[in-house]
């Protein structure tokens, strides 16, 4: 694998191949020293140009614990903030010969832009606008395996804001991709178009989406990126679509995940997600297992010893 | 590309299966009497796996009930995954707390030494036993670390360009050791 792009694209082998390693890096977090040596030598630059907290860690982490050499580009600590355009930026980067660059941004299509700016570096998306966040699908995917031992056959509700989700995006291509069925509920205002062609039913009723399912996604409502009235209030949000324990009631033991941060009692219940059925920060621990998985499947097909020093 | 091993010319079985088993019993003998308890085992992927179960077998004869086993996968240790490409994580398996323990690398040929160099570093990130003792099956000699095994089940010389295969039925089909001649195995 070259880079990590997008989902939408991402050959369903390669998928798989990913959620099959990763485990293995679950057991290096156990390890008395949680480090393997596959990015040994190799420079990770994280191209961080929105703020993010997990994100950034769970890379960070990533990249350490594979002994590769993680630099942080982020922008409120760098030229990025003093008016540097973007592609100056890309060709500061080039010349320090990252590896990989891992980049997060505002604004979609940055990782392609980059791929193309810096040939000789390999590409991760860690979320690019409203368009993907590949890692977040995967890392999501991996925990609803470990539940339930599989993903294809299984019904997957998502609830919440899908017009500003790339997380809502990159999961439901790969949920279909993997052999899911991927329901969604939420206020029309946010219901992007085109859901049937993503392959994703929509229902009139978080209700009627949650019946049945195995795995519930809450989405978190995105105030940053909304410019408009989408929705009442917070209040009326959480009356209307908030996933609270009466509402999970019926669906016997489907998983409860969520991307976060959390808004609590916006668009979830602290009793839920604090329950039993809460698998949130499962989700953050296998996070760093998979991103460990995408970065060694990357550096795996980056031949190495042979860098150009002329 | 490496050749077939039992198609290629310049192969022959140096040790047969008789004296493949009678030299891991030696080990056990020696390692028996020479190593206190608590004792591990393991096992370096992948012919070092099934001699590590040979020798806990035989050790367990002789009356030890503290033999633990496991087993190391160095493929992401090696120091030439520069130039080979980096492997896949494979499987690592240590059931018991190292700190207590005398732990038995086992492995099938000593060459370089630099397999134990990546062995060693692999077990660091594992925890700190009490001691690291190695076992071999072949020792052929051309060290180029300052390694040297506790215990050897035969000694070979060999030429710096000459290959020694051990063979095992768990992973081969049949026991034996076999000297190939230089180009007949790329490796």
């Amino acid at each position: 694998m070259r880079h990590l792009l997008r989902i939408r694209g991402l050959p369903v082998g390669q998928a798989r191949a990913i959620l099959d390693e990763a485990p293995r890096y679950l057991d290096v977090a156990d390890q008395p020293v949680p480090r393997t040596p596959a990015l040994l030598g190799r420079t990770v630059v994280l191209l961080f140009r929105e703020p993010s907290t997990r994100t950034r860690s769970s890379f960070q982490l990533a990249a350490k614990r594979l002994s590769a050499e993680p630099l942080a580009f982020a922008s409120a600590s760098s030229s990025l903030s003093k008016g540097e355009t973007f592609l100056d930026t890309a060709r500061t980067l080039a010349a320090m010969a990252p590896d990989i660059i891992v980049t997060r941004s505002r604004e979609s299509g940055i990782p392609e832009l980059l791929a193309r700016e810096i040939p000789t570096a390999s590409v991760v998306n860690a979320g690019d606008g409203i368009s993907e966040h590949p890692t977040q699908a995967l890392l999501d995917a991996f925990t609803i395996r470990r539940h339930r031992g599989r993903v294809r056959g299984l019904t997957v509700a998502i609830i919440g804001d899908l017009l500003h989700s790339r997380v809502f995006r990159s999961n439901a291509l790969l949920l279909t991709m993997l052999g899911a069925r991927v329901r969604c509920a939420g206020p029309p205002t946010l219901m992007p178009p085109g859901l049937e062609r993503l392959g994703v039913e929509p229902r009139p009723s978080v209700e009627e989406a949650l019946r049945g399912a195995d795995a519930v996604m809450v989405l978190r409502i995105q105030h940053e990126r909304m410019h408009d009235s989408f929705i009442p209030s917070r209040r009326e949000y959480f009356h209307e679509f908030g996933l609270t324990e009466e509402r999970l009631r019926p669906t016997r033991d489907a998983i409860v995940l969520h991307p976060g941060p959390l808004n609590r009692a916006v668009e979830i219940s602290s009793a839920v997600a604090d329950g039993p059925r809460s698998v949130i920060l499962e989700q953050v621990r296998n996070g760093v297992a998979v991103r460990m998985a995408v970065l060694a499947e990357i550096a795996r097909g980056r031949p190495r010893g042979r860098r150009r020093r002329d | 590309m490496p050749a077939p091993a039992r198609a290629s010319p310049g192969i022959g079985r140096i040790f047969a299966a008789s004296e493949l088993g009678a030299a891991v019993d030696r080990l056990a003998r020696r390692i028996a009497a020479e190593v206190p308890a608590p004792l591990a085992l393991l096992g370096i992927r992948r012919r070092g796996v099934p001699l590590a179960l040979r020798v806990a077998r035989q050790l367990e004869e002789r009356g030890r009930k503290d033999v633990a086993l496991g087993e190391l996968d160095i493929n992401l240790y090696r120091d030439d995954i520069h130039d080979r490409g980096i492997p896949r994580v494979g499987k690592t398996s240590i059931p018991f707390a190292m700190e207590r323990r005398r732990i038995l690398l086992v492995d099938d040929v000593l060459f370089t030494g630099r397999t134990v160099r990546a062995a060693l570093t692999a077990l660091s990130h594992f925890g700190r036993p009490r001691a690291v003792r190695l076992a071999v099956l072949v020792d052929r000699g051309g060290r180029e670390l300052p390694i040297a095994p506790d215990f050897v089940g035969l000694t070979v010389e060999a030429r710096p360009g000459e290959f020694i295969r051990v063979r095992l039925e768990e992973e081969d089909g049949e026991d034996g050791v076999f000297r190939i001649d230089a180009g007949a195995d790329g490796r």
